[in-house]
């Protein structure tokens, strides 16, 4: 169960680090932050106790809040620049 | 209960490895959704029905539905299949996959260390979720709220349109800015502007 949680949060990473466009960067995000939540879940399962599902619940509001913070900064950008690459993001000022 | 375990995390992987893989968004949403769907299983099998419940309705729910919906306003077209096609080289994936494999390796070496002696399959009912989160959890759950709240009012700052003044002001400066000939800060510019 912990070896599903690491394989999955090891995928996000990957996807994180070699997309270049932004809503797929996002998503691996995503993909990790369900990681981490599978992790306290199984730990939860270990134990017996409903500790590890409360810390679950804490990590969907913070995935939400990131979300819906980042999807805005997307939209800002996408407004800015034509184009959803990350690398543009670099030559930005001001 | 075992075998529902191994083919639902068999199926999340594979549906993970597929949606980060896509070039369409759309398609990689789809498959993303799939992903949490087998997660949900999987919480359902170890004895999380609640968190299942909410795994479904909040991430493959609301969070894909917001991605969803950024997606279709983006409204990017098949020109995008042809920009990711250039971004997405096979070899692009040669060092983060490597890299990735050998934080992968370290972290299976280490929960192998941890004997794991699984009692009796426990069910947590959302009645113990509820005692635990607001008796020992009730500051942490006031600062999720804190949270959710800075995180509304984040995302709606960012997404407001800018209004016709600022833009106005915004351009002004920016055509103040490009007067000045050989800019240093456009040097490179570019570089990323074909593939736009």
């Amino acid at each position: 169960m912990l070896n599903l949680a690491v394989i999955l949060f090891a995928l996000g990473l990957i996807g994180l680090l070699t997309r270049r466009n932004l809503i797929f960067t996002l998503m691996s995000v995503e993909v990790m932050l369900n990681a981490a939540g599978l992790a306290f879940v199984a730990g939860s399962y270990q134990w017996g106790k409903p500790d590890g599902q409360v810390m679950f619940l804490f990590i969907l509001a913070m995935a939400a809040a990131e979300v819906s913070v980042g999807l805005a900064l997307l939209l800002q950008f996408h407004r800015r620049e034509p184009t959803l690459d990350s690398d543009t993001a670099s030559e930005m000022k001001g | 209960m075992l075998i529902a375990f191994y083919i639902a995390a068999a199926v999340a992987v594979l549906a993970t490895v597929v949606a980060i893989t896509r070039r369409h968004a759309v398609h990689a949403l789809l498959y993303l959704i799939i992903s949490l769907l087998a997660v949900a299983v999987v919480f359902y099998v170890i004895g999380a029905p609640f968190l299942a419940a909410l795994e479904l309705i909040i991430y493959a729910g609301a969070i894909m539905v917001l991605f969803l919906f950024v997606v279709m306003m983006l409204n990017v077209g098949d020109h995008a299949m042809e920009v990711e096609t250039t971004w997405l080289k096979p070899g692009v994936w040669a060092w983060p996959s490597g890299l990735a494999t050998i934080l992968f390796g370290e972290l299976i070496f280490v929960t192998l260390h941890v004997t794991p002696t699984p009692g009796a399959l426990h069910v947590v009912t959302p009645k113990e979720i509820g005692i635990a989160l607001f008796g020992p959890y009730a500051i942490a759950v006031e600062l999720a709220s804190l949270l959710l709240m800075s995180g509304l009012v984040g995302a709606y700052h960012l997404g407001r349109r800018v209004s016709r003044e600022e833009e106005r002001i915004s351009a002004g400066t920016d055509a103040a800015r490009a007067e000045p000939g050989g800019d240093p800060v456009r040097a490179g510019s570019d570089r990323t502007s074909h593939a736009a």
